[in-house]
């Protein structure tokens, strides 16, 4: 049996340790919380949540930031 | 212009939307900039005191690099995240609410756009959306066609501004329908930005002098030759058609009309009118 949880990332699927919080992930991605928005599901997560929200066996997380644009 | 003290005879009132006052009437895009120095100094020179953002996804295959926050003050600018390339209105919410976790402002260019060729809005998604975003709380400023009847309906769903296309985006044809965007400054009493379209400083000058509140652009700083140059162009044409337009254009007639006295000519035989 394989070990951690399974989940998709900006559309890719990525195996992730258990009991990882959403803000511990994007700290292992090298992302500051600071410029960068999370939603869980189709459902934002305030930033304050993100050391509470817990990756969950087939999370679908969209990892988003601000880009040149007009 | 921003910082400087206009004598009277080029006083202004800010331009207030969406609760944000300001001072240059140019809202300008980040995208398509060869670097973002050469973004920070566009923004600079174009006097802007707002600039639009995109929301993409992080790209986790890429070291981290500079990000485009780092270029820009927001102690100078406001920023207003758009929702670029959401095909419905649904997705265009998710955006927007993504945008406010990372910027906390109440900001949004909500576009809800119909296909991926033509880009032009979809009407019935962008007022779906308005509706949703204003109950949420948001500052609602909408890229819309330059429906005049749609406008209205726009600002009546809670819109804090219309931001009717002048032509299709990027697509540098100027301002396709001056008539359509007279009767929408008559038809509605929020803000209206012309957005999208712009190709060079005289279209900017163009949607002023008629009376639009703002002018929106992006790549037409972006995509010219010298961008720098062109942010220039786009400042000043944007200051002379808002005072063209305060100043009042003389109205055209369909005959001359003498600048020098027609009494007091000296004595000629040739030259007089028949």
């Amino acid at each position: 049996m394989q070990q951690g949880v399974c989940i998709t990332v900006n559309g890719t699927q990525r195996r992730v340790r258990e009991q990882l919080m959403l803000a511990d992930l994007l700290a292992e991605l090298g992302l500051s919380v600071r410029g960068v928005a999370v939603e869980r599901n189709r459902k934002l997560v305030r930033a304050q949540d993100l050391a509470s929200t817990e990756v969950l066996e087939g999370d679908e997380l969209e990892l988003v930031t601000l880009v040149g644009g007009g | 212009m921003p910082g400087d003290q206009p004598r009277a005879h080029e006083s202004d009132q800010p331009l207030l939307v969406g609760g944000v006052s300001l001072r240059s009437r140019l809202l300008v895009g980040t995208g398509k900039y060869a670097s973002f120095e050469q973004t920070r100094e566009a923004l600079e020179i174009s006097g802007s005191e707002c600039v639009t953002v995109a929301v993409r996804r992080v790209n986790l295959d890429a070291k981290a690099g500079p990000s485009l926050l780092d270029f820009i003050d927001r102690k100078r600018f406001h920023i207003l995240p758009n929702t670029a390339g959401c095909f419905d209105a649904a997705s265009a919410v998710r955006t927007a609410e993504l945008a406010r976790a990372i910027l906390d402002t109440p900001l949004v260019k909500l576009e809800v756009l119909g296909d991926p060729r033509t880009l032009l809005p979809d009407p019935v998604g962008t007022l779906e959306a308005t509706r949703e975003l204003v109950a949420q709380g948001f500052q609602v400023l909408v890229y819309c066609s330059d429906d005049p009847r749609l406008c209205a309906r726009l600002e009546q769903a809670g819109a804090a501004s219309v931001m009717p296309a002048g032509s299709p985006i990027g697509s540098g044809q100027g301002i396709l329908n001056p008539n359509a965007l007279r009767i929408i400054l008559e038809l509605v009493r929020v803000p209206v930005i012309v957005d999208a379209g712009v190709g060079t400083a005289s279209d900017v000058a163009l949607a002023m002098e008629l009376g639009a509140h703002g002018v929106l652009l992006n790549t037409a700083i972006a995509g010219a030759r010298e961008p720098l140059r062109m942010a220039a162009a786009m400042r000043d044409a944007c200051h002379a058609g808002r005072m063209a337009f305060l100043a009042g254009r003389i109205p055209r007639l369909l005959y001359a009309n003498a600048s020098s006295p027609l009494e007091g000519q000296i004595a000629a035989d040739l030259g007089r009118a028949p």
